[in-house]
């Protein structure tokens, strides 16, 4: 059994997007703020701290996490994935991203790291979404901005281009 | 035409600019890759301090102390400051009518609403900031409070502010052409009363200050996810007491939305900033969402009475609006701008030559109202476009006819409006056509046809709304009197800024004070400037920071009233072209060519006779720097341009009243088909259209998704969205669990259509486009929501349970025996009773009721009881339920004493997660030889609880209240009923 | 909005666990999935002083399927009991009614387990476990004892629970009865205003209510129709004590309970 004293910071570590980090943390030291003002991974944002609005989205070992739900100490030893982790380098953005860009999908951008990461984790696995599909996940997020329309768009459009990789793949195979 | 496609434009001309294209976003690959520079994404000056604020937990109420010294005792704290500590480094904010109230951004003897700020707390981290203020003692005394702003004028209704000689700041009466005149001629007089509801854009990103304080040279530096307008510096360095130059407002260069609402920042700039001064050290707040929905600020709600003098026709012949704004408990600035906003264009898309008003701004105990996207404008169409709706089912007349038949003619613009403004150009019965073609409304009239058939509730609803942008900085003054105006001195224009410069290499910048909060505009700037010199996008670099002590600004800097494409955007063009033409002359130089022979195009300039004789533009573009001795004499440098330009259009108010409030005025014609669910209520948007007029299109891609942002948050409003309060003033909408904004799930994608008359009066022909649908849409989707249900009048947000109040008849009795245990009509009060058999004679109960011992072992959660006097007792207890725990002081008092039967308790309890009160009467009848003890009890709640608990805590209530009698009865059944499982218990408190 | 301090265990076996929770009573709450107690720290509404971390005790991570019933261990997510390949044939009401749990991005934290302690009344799973006659297996140092569901809730977030006790399972009667089920909310993914479930049982239909009374109610209405059945769905809709809120009146609620009773009891019956 582990027992970490309240006033105490503790040492934390998992890996960032495949990188092995490690910080420090007293026990009630939100995700989010541990990734952001300890790690300075500052990409996931925070909106309103009570689950709702979907901005802190990151997954934790693969599966969707809301990082304002959870302590920083329950992340230890487990894989995180954030925003910043999607691109596949830092000149080239991912086919999901790329999609959200050309459909306008984004304003502030405030919200937009948690709906990438949940539709990111979302297209890994389900090759062919419907629009509902794509509108029953997102609703577990908020924008004040768009309005919705341009995102689910190009998430269809990200969604039927990695299913065509995902063929050619095969072909190539 | 497939539903949610925008149409493409067929009026815009084919082009090779850059300007009209749907470039990709300059913005977008930092935001997608969570490279994003918010505030609360930057790095803070070493040895920053964070705050966390206390905050009213009541309506009203006087503070009689505050106990603080726990909480500076606590792990990190450097200081808790009250409202004296603030009010002694600095001024009251300036409030916009003239009366002798002042405007504090924290209480300091008395608090006005739930959620005022009533002590700062700073601290080496926000977790142990918040710990202290928990620490903190607050002793208030509640006055009673007044939320309805009908309510508020009622001449005994409790007063907020004894500057005011009632809860009424401003009351003015305006008279346009002769209204008595035609309402007395008309053949029909017809009116409406409507209530708009409080509701907030709420962006996603809360706000953020980081201040700091420079004792030796007497300066504030502040960095704030301010939007402007940057008139607010002028109240802010007054508030801190330094001139302007000693106060540098910077922005981050991102910003998470605004929609208005980050220019209700501004008083958190003035505490962050004085705490700042008062620690000696740089401090940060970074908003909750718990605070932003209670406390931040909201749109005003109104009430309004609008009647209509209508020919037999449906002409409109003259309007009569009665407004009663509540702007929330302080007047703060630019308030009452929301009710004035509108005044120029009051008579919305319609040719009405006669108007009355009164506008009525009341204060009330809810949060301060500010700037929200379409300011004033949801208010005033859902009066005006309900109202259209009632004269057609009235006149028995088609609503689209009364609309069409009451435009502004077409060959009218630019047009003058009764009450001053400019419209400045249009077609919109050319929009009307377009709209109900290529909106498909003859189809949708079929589907409204078949539901109707089958039974089913589904209607349609209209909207014609003139969408004003770039506000005249003057139209605020419409407030003040003709005398008051002239003695203040004249206020208007609308200062747009912009600065161009050329680097040593020749390469371009662009600087402008928009403060984008989201919408694009360094990539629009991008191509506007990228035109004017052949460039492409890619070429320039736009930088949209403001740093007031460096950067070009004027007071109507800032992004609001849809100014960026009509005004900033045009400023920017302006600039360029300036440095355009000095660089021609150049360039005419040293190609020996005519100045006007040059053209800018493919990164070169060159001559149009002869495009061989041409010069790169970065080498051109260099010269003033590396050889300025070089250029013609009459050129001028080329190194830096800033444009200032106002158009002459925005003079101020006139003699009459009249005001241009606006420079440009778009169109929007909205219609859609609304199906009801029979079980539910719930509303489903079937088909959305909007069509659009907002000028020359400068980046279609960005003028969708304003229209789509907007109408989602317009449909918000009609559906979902409210920031409630209680009778009592307690808030009640305080998680995004309870304010309710619409999801994927909710938000349909609207079909849009445009035409383009570009505005003469603008640099790009553009107008604003930002905030039409938060204009139109409510009352869109609430004209199809009544005709749906055949409702006469119709309250926002149209939630089921309002629906079911018009929509079913009488309910299916309760079966025989029952009783319904009510609760007061729309009240945070419960109520409820009870009674249980006790094994003990009247007489021993009574002898219990007034033992402290008994009231400690039945007080649930009871730590302490301790005697005040024969008949009132103070606690200390526990009280929750699952996890939710707090410590409450309690007090109980026994009054009404008819020994040994009945008794009246009452009871208060005080804690940090809210306070409650409640009173009992006990009654206590002999039977056999026990006792039958009833109870009934009323009881309200309020405070953090109220606010962010509330659909659990009238349930919560009653398990402790429950508590409370149960164990009375054990106590009294001396020991017989013990160990009795609450099954037991629950079967002798049954209902009855 | 942030945690008030306390202390963290990160326990390794239910004994530990358990420990902890003899120790410290009160003044410990399990966290497993997190989703309903996080945002009540943050918002500090909860302070306790112990936090106990229950997901790294393996056996707790176990759906069993034996002997008609199924049972479901506290650290299972409800994603994973939504994943899990036999879900419809054996619990068909909770494959119905499970998507209505929150969103995908809670349902992937948020424990099967954690919810039905939780208790709210309008939430979907301890209206389901009502609905199927499960049961809840408690836990503490000294002894183990398995409440039925109609008895384990007993008001607003109030349970059987003693602060002893944790839940290490909860389990519910498997098969592949006709059942039925419908919420319906303010918002996707909202807290119920009235959630239904359905299911054939004996001679006539259990209609299970959540969102309308203090905690979800269920009640078993013997074949009835017409005026019979509505007569019989009206004094249950009145006998819940619906009652107003910012989100629904007692009216709107009482005519839900009406008419998605009739219509879910005539799905199941059909
Ligand atoms: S910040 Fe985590 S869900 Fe809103
Ligand atoms: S883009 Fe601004 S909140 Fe989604």
């Amino acid at each position: 059994m582990t027992r970490l004293a309240a006033e105490r910071r503790h040492v934390v570590r998992f890996t960032l997007n495949g990188t092995p980090l490690e910080g420090e943390a007293e026990p009630r030291l939100l995700l989010s703020d541990f990734l952001r003002h300890q790690l300075g991974a500052t990409g996931t944002h925070v909106g309103c701290e009570h689950g709702v609005c979907g901005a802190c989205t990151i997954t934790i070992d693969g599966a969707l996490a809301r990082a304002c739900l959870m302590l920083a100490v329950q992340a230890d030893g487990c894989a995180l994935r954030t925003v910043e982790g999607l691109a596949p380098s830092p000149a080239r953005l991912s086919v999901l991203q790329e999609a959200l860009r050309r459909h306008h999908a984004l304003q502030c951008g405030f919200c937009t790291a948690g709906i990438l990461m949940s539709l990111d984790t979302y297209l890994r696995r389900h090759r062919n979404p419907s629009e509902s599909d794509i509108r029953d996940l997102l609703s577990g997020h908020l924008c004040r901005c768009t309005g919705y329309t341009t995102i689910v768009r190009a998430a269809l459009e990200a969604a039927a281009e990695l299913a065509n990789d995902l063929t050619s793949e095969d072909r190539n195979a | 035409m497939s539903d949610g496609m925008s149409q493409a434009t067929a009026d815009a001309e084919p082009t090779q600019t850059w300007v009209g294209r749907s470039i990709p976003r300059v913005e977008d690959a930092a935001l997608l890759t969570g490279r994003g520079r918010f505030i609360d994404d930057l790095g803070v000056r070493a040895g920053t301090l964070h705050a966390a604020l206390l905050r009213s937990p009541h309506a009203h109420a006087d503070i009689a102390g505050i106990n603080s010294e726990a909480a500076k005792r606590g792990p990190g704290v450097a200081a808790v400051l009250t409202g004296t500590d603030i009010k002694a480094l600095t001024s009251s904010l300036v409030v916009g009518v003239k009366a002798p109230v002042e405007c504090w951004p924290i209480a300091s003897d008395r608090v006005r609403y739930v959620g005022e700020p009533v002590a700062i707390v700073v601290a080496s981290d926000r977790y142990r900031a918040e710990d202290a203020a928990d620490l903190i003692e607050v002793d208030y005394r509640p006055r009673p409070a007044v939320v309805d702003p009908l309510a508020a004028i009622a001449p005994d209704a409790p007063l907020l502010h004894d500057g005011f000689p009632s809860n009424v700041a401003s009351d003015r009466r305006f008279r346009y052409g002769d209204p008595e005149a035609a309402f007395a001629a008309a053949a029909h007089r017809i009116s409406i009363d409507i209530r708009y509801p409080r509701n907030s854009c709420t962006p996603i990103e809360t706000y953020g200050v980081v201040a700091d304080y420079d004792a030796a040279e007497d300066a504030y530096d502040v960095l704030a996810n301010f939007q402007g307008p940057f008139s607010i510096h002028a109240v802010l360095s007054r508030a801190l007491r330094v001139p302007g130059n000693r106060l540098r407002l910077r922005t981050p260069p991102d910003s998470g939305g605004s929609f208005g609402v980050k220019q209700g920042v501004f008083p958190y700039i003035v505490l962050i900033a004085a705490a700042a001064r008062a620690v000696g050290r740089s401090v940060k707040w970074i908003e909750d969402r718990l605070e932003h929905l209670t406390a931040s600020v909201s749109a005003t709600n109104r009430a309004t009475t609008l009647r209509a003098a209508v020919a037999a026709d449906g002409r409109i012949l003259a309007l009569d609006w009665d407004q009663v704004e509540d702007c929330g408990a302080h007047l703060r600035a630019p308030e009452p701008a929301t009710l004035y906003r509108m005044h120029g264009n009051l008579t919305g898309a319609y040719d009405i030559r006669h108007v009355a008003v009164r506008n009525r701004v009341v204060v009330t105990n809810k949060t301060p109202s500010g700037l929200n996207r379409g300011f004033g404008g949801p208010q005033v169409y859902f009066a005006l476009e309900r109202l259209v709706q009632r004269i057609a089912l009235t006149l028995g007349l088609d609503p689209l006819d009364v609309i069409a038949g009451n435009l502004v003619p077409a060959d009218a613009f630019p047009y003058r409006t009764a009450t001053g403004a400019l419209l400045d150009s249009g077609n919109y019965q050319e929009a009307l056509a377009r709209g109900i073609r290529d909106g498909g409304l003859a189809e949708l009239k079929a589907r409204r046809a078949a539901a109707r058939a089958a039974g089913r509730l589904y209607g349609i609803g209209y909207a014609a709304v003139v969408e004003p942008s770039v506000s005249n900085m003057g139209y605020i003054t419409t407030v003040l009197t003709p005398a008051e105006r002239r003695k203040a001195g004249p206020k208007n224009g609308a200062q747009a800024t912009a600065t161009v410069s050329i680097d040593p290499v020749g390469s371009v910048a662009v600087h402008v004070a928009s403060a984008p909060q989201g919408q694009g505009h360094r990539t629009v700037l991008s191509q506007v400037v990228a035109d004017v010199f052949g460039l492409t996008p890619a070429d320039i670099r736009v930088n949209t920071e403001i740093d007031t002590a460096k950067d070009a600004w004027s007071i109507a800097s800032g992004n609001y009233a849809s100014r960026f494409a009509a005004a900033v955007a045009g400023t920017a063009k302006l600039a360029a072209e300036r440095l355009a033409a000095r660089l021609a002359r150049i360039a005419a130089s040293q190609l020996n060519i005519a100045a006007d022979d040059i053209a800018f195009a493919g990164g070169m300039v060159r001559s149009r006779r002869n495009p061989d004789n041409a010069l790169p533009f970065s080498r051109l573009a260099a010269v003033s720097h590396w050889a300025p001795a070089t250029l013609p004499s009459d050129a001028g440098t080329t190194i830096r341009e800033t444009v200032f330009w106002t158009p002459p259009e925005l003079t101020a108010p006139d003699e009459q009243d009249r005001i241009n409030s606006s420079l440009c005025y778009g169109f929007i014609f909205d219609f859609c088909g609304i199906e009801i669910d029979r079980t539910t209520l719930q509303p489903r948007i079937d088909r959305y259209v909007t069509m659009h007029d907002c000028g020359t299109i400068l980046h279609p891609g960005m003028v969708d998704g304003q229209i789509r942002g907007g109408f989602a948050q317009g449909l918000g409003a009609a559906l979902y969205e409210e920031y409630a309060y209680g009778p009592d003033g307690s808030y009640l909408t305080g998680t995004f669990a309870d304010y309710l904004l619409p999801t994927t799930a909710e938000v349909p994608a609207p079909v849009i259509l445009h035409m383009q008359t570009p505005s003469p009066f603008t640099p790009l022909g553009a107008k604003g486009v930002g905030e039409g649908n938060c204009m139109s849409t409510p009352v869109c989707i609430g004209n199809a929501v009544a005709d749906a249900i055949g409702a006469s009048d119709i309250e926002l947000p149209l939630s089921p349970a309002r629906l079911a109040a018009l929509v079913r008849g009488p309910e299916p009795a309760p079966p025989a025996g029952l009783t319904i245990e009510a609760m007061a009509a729309g009240g945070r009060e419960l109520r409820g009773e009870g009674s249980a058999i006790v094994n003990a004679v009247p007489v021993q109960i009574w002898a219990m009721l007034l033992n402290p011992e008994t009231l400690k072992a039945v007080i649930p959660g009871c730590h302490s009881v301790q005697k005040i006097s024969d008949t009132h007792f103070r606690a200390d207890v526990t009280l929750g339920i699952g996890p939710v725990k707090g410590r409450y002081r309690a007090e109980v008092t026994l009054s009404d004493l008819d020994p040994p039967r009945a008794v009246t308790l009452g009871g208060s309890a005080d804690g940090a997660l809210g306070f409650g009160q409640g009173e009992g009467r006990i009654t206590l009848t002999p039977e056999r030889d026990a006792t039958r003890l009833h109870y009934a009890y009323t009881a309200a709640i309020g405070g953090k609880v109220a606010s962010i608990g509330g659909r659990l805590l009238d349930g919560a209530a009653r398990v402790i209240i429950r508590q409370f009698f149960t164990a009375l009865a054990r106590e009294a059944g001396g020991g017989t009923r013990r160990g009795g499982l609450w099954a037991k218990l629950r079967a002798l408190f049954r209902r009855r | 909005m942030k945690p008030a301090p306390f202390d963290y265990v990160r326990a390794e076996s239910l004994d530990e666990a358990l420990d902890v929770l003899a120790r410290e009573g009160g003044d410990a709450r399990i966290i497993a999935g997190g989703q309903s107690l996080m945002p009540m720290l943050n918002m500090r509404l909860a302070k306790p002083k112990v936090l106990i971390d229950i997901m790294r005790i393996g056996e707790f991570a176990r759906i069993d399927d034996a002997n008609d019933r199924v049972t479901i261990g506290a650290g299972i997510r409800q994603a994973t009991l939504l994943a899990w390949p036999d879900l419809k044939r054996r619990l068909a009401l909770v494959a119905l009614g499970l998507p209505w749990t929150g969103h995908a991005q809670t349902r992937s934290r948020g424990t099967v387990c954690g919810s039905i302690a939780h208790a709210d009344p309008s939430a979907e799973l301890p209206l389901m476990l009502l609905a199927l006659s499960g049961a809840v297996h408690l836990r503490s140092r000294k002894h183990r004892r398995r409440v039925p569901a109609q008895d384990f809730f007993t008001g607003m977030m109030a349970t059987t629970r003693a602060d002893d006790e944790l839940i290490e399972a909860v389990s519910f009667q498997a098969g592949t009865e006709r059942c039925a089920f419908r919420e319906v909310a303010r918002r996707h993914g909202d807290f119920a205003i009235v959630a239904c479930a359905a299911v054939a049982s004996g001679h006539g239909v259990r209609l299970a209510v959540g969102g309308v009374a203090d905690m979800p109610a269920a009640r078993d209405f013997p074949r009835l129709a017409g005026a019979a059945l509505d007569d019989a769905l009206n004094g249950f809709a009145y006998d819940l004590g619906a009652r107003d809120d910012l989100h629904a009146s007692a009216r709107h609620r009482r005519d839900l309970v009406r008419a998605l009773g009739r219509e879910l009891i005539t799905e199941v019956l059909s």
